[in-house]
């Protein structure tokens, strides 16, 4: 349990933890694949679709890295384009229609920066999904399963609640990155990882986060079991919530208010 | 047409970047390099004309002298001055680095908020400070704007902000993250409530703000040639390893993509923003 922060972010970047996909596999059943953001391209590196947990229909989006090399490739490594999170909100307007709980797995380095990212608008289609998720009338959970990385994470995470597994991290910029531009070396990446605060552990504390997922069993059946129960105890208790999108504007009015000091 | 005349930049300034008389030998006269057309122009003159090179480029712009050239004489009121940065996080260097820029810049955060008049229009204004951290968003900032919003939306106020930012603030760690988050819960309560929200991009406006607030207004401004855009052009050419393209990330590139309405001269500012406030000022019952 000591396991330094920086060393977190490596686990956490493990090309044989469970990706997206397998989350959404091996919790809900009948999972169906939809695809295209219906302006300009399908993003394979976000996947999503509906399915049913246990009995109770709900609306599934994960941004998916891949496991081999091939299919790591195909996913642009989890880096979703702007098509990308324009699919999700797509899928999760759709949920709002039918009335289905939605369900996200975050795990992403970040928003892909490119140069066709930049043309077609990256900033504001994350933009728009931080806008609209903020009043969707049906409960959204999010699961940090792997890498949080910045606003590109968050494009998928202002939810009701949102849970981080045991070694995932969440950060406004990744530890190399942070290093990079601070202290002109990305080699203090561990100091960074340190200081930004990004464990599991930190987020809760921060109030970012409600829960941490427990990583026993990873990857196997009593893992997915554990998590599909939880869901489905939260969504019981999110969906019988009247004033569901008040509090998600409480949720994340409140971040950051204890950190500025007024004079 | 001669409604929409003020619509076209000003002819003085084109001309004066042509048959500008040479620039004076007066060595008493402070001047300024312009990185643009690399004369030196007599700080007096920039000052004259908003801090704008005759050859039309826009020098960067304290945020009190911009809500003195936008707003209404007499007419700011400052709110929330009283919030600023902790060190949520203990973050290395950070106390020490908000008291340099504080001494430096004399703001105590990276934005300034208030009401005003805009052409005796009353608005919720909100102008970001390029010299406090390049204009990142920590929790102040971003309570400070989500304050705002809350009082427009109380007091059924247009919004018009002006942005300029390097990003989020990486010294507060998840808690600037979130900012992008609560900002934009603000922004959406207050366009549900029917309100007009402006924003102004100017140089640079870059990452968490701009996949947020920046991006989320009814109505999209941008200086010339500012930088817009969400990743670091750095950045960018380090991942994909091609060079970028002429003009990549600029009011003039997000325009021709078509992420914004329209670039508009600071000159020319007071006068578009007066209009669009007429516009949207009490609900027209044709």
């Amino acid at each position: 349990m000591s396991t330094g922060a920086y060393d977190r972010v490596k686990l956490a970047r493990d090309s044989k933890r469970p990706t997206g996909l397998d989350y959404i596999r091996n919790i809900f059943k009948g999972f169906i694949e939809f695809h295209g953001d219906r302006r300009y391209a399908d993003d394979p590196a976000m996947v999503g679709g509906i399915a049913r947990l246990d009995d109770c229909p709900v609306t599934v989006i994960a941004i998916e890295k891949g496991h081999t090399a091939k299919e790591r490739n195909y996913r642009n490594f989890g880096m979703p384009q702007p098509e990308g999170y324009r699919k999700a909100l797509r899928l999760m307007k759709q949920a709002e229609k039918f009335g289905r709980p939605i369900i996200c797995f975050v795990d992403t380095s970040g928003a892909y920066c490119g140069v066709g990212a930049e043309k077609r608008g990256q900033g504001q289609a994350i933009a728009e999904n931080l806008l609209e998720m903020s009043t969707l009338c049906v409960p959204i959970i999010s699961i940090l399963i792997g890498e949080g990385g910045s606003g590109g994470a968050l494009g998928l995470a202002v939810a009701d609640r949102v849970w981080m597994m045991q070694n995932a991290w969440y950060s406004v910029i990744s530890p190399e990155g942070c290093a990079s531009i601070l202290w002109k070396d990305s080699g203090k990446a561990d100091v960074a990882a340190e200081s930004l605060k990004l464990t599991a552990e930190d987020a809760r504390s921060l109030g970012v986060i409600e829960r941490i997922l427990s990583e026993n069993d990873l990857g196997k059946k009593e893992f997915y079991d554990r998590i599909r129960e939880l869901l489905k105890d939260e969504i019981k208790d999110l969906s019988g919530d009247i004033d569901l999108t008040q509090n998600r504007y409480d949720r994340f009015r409140k971040l950051g208010v204890s950190a500025v000091i007024k004079e | 047409m001669a409604l929409l005349s003020f619509l076209k930049p000003k002819n003085k300034l084109e001309e004066g970047g042509r048959t500008a008389a040479p620039v004076q030998e007066d060595a008493g006269e402070p001047e300024k390099k312009c990185p643009n057309c690399h004369k030196d122009i007599p700080l007096s003159r920039l000052w004259a004309n908003d801090l704008v090179c005759p050859c039309g480029y826009h020098f960067r712009m304290k945020a009190r002298q911009r809500i003195k050239m936008i707003a209404d004489k007499g007419s700011f009121h400052e709110l929330f001055s009283n919030l600023k940065a902790d060190n949520p996080l203990n973050f290395p260097g950070y106390n020490s680095k908000i008291e340099t820029v504080h001494a430096a810049s004399g703001e105590q955060e990276a934005v300034v908020c208030g009401t005003a008049a805009i052409g005796r229009q009353k608005c919720c204004l909100f102008v970001m400070e390029s010299y406090f951290m390049m204009g990142s968003m920590g929790s102040a900032v971003g309570e400070k704007i989500t304050e705002l919003f809350e009082y427009a939306v109380e007091h059924r106020l247009p919004v018009v902000g002006f942005t300029v930012s390097g990003g989020a603030r990486m010294q507060e760690g998840l808690l600037s993250l979130m900012q992008m988050a609560k900002t934009s819960v603000a922004v959406k309560r207050h366009s549900d409530a029917g309100l007009l929200y402006i924003a102004v991009l100017t140089d640079p406006t870059t990452g968490g703000v701009t996949a947020s607030f920046a991006m989320e207004a009814d109505i999209i401004l941008a200086e010339p040639g500012a930088t817009v855009g969400f990743a670091g052009a750095r950045v960018i050419e380090q991942t994909t390893k091609k060079a970028l393209p002429d003009g990549f990330q600029t009011s003039e590139f997000v325009m021709e993509h078509g992420f914004i309405d329209s670039i508009i001269p600071r000159p020319n500012q007071r006068k578009y923003l007066t209009a669009i406030l007429k516009m949207h000022n009490g609900r027209a019952v044709v």
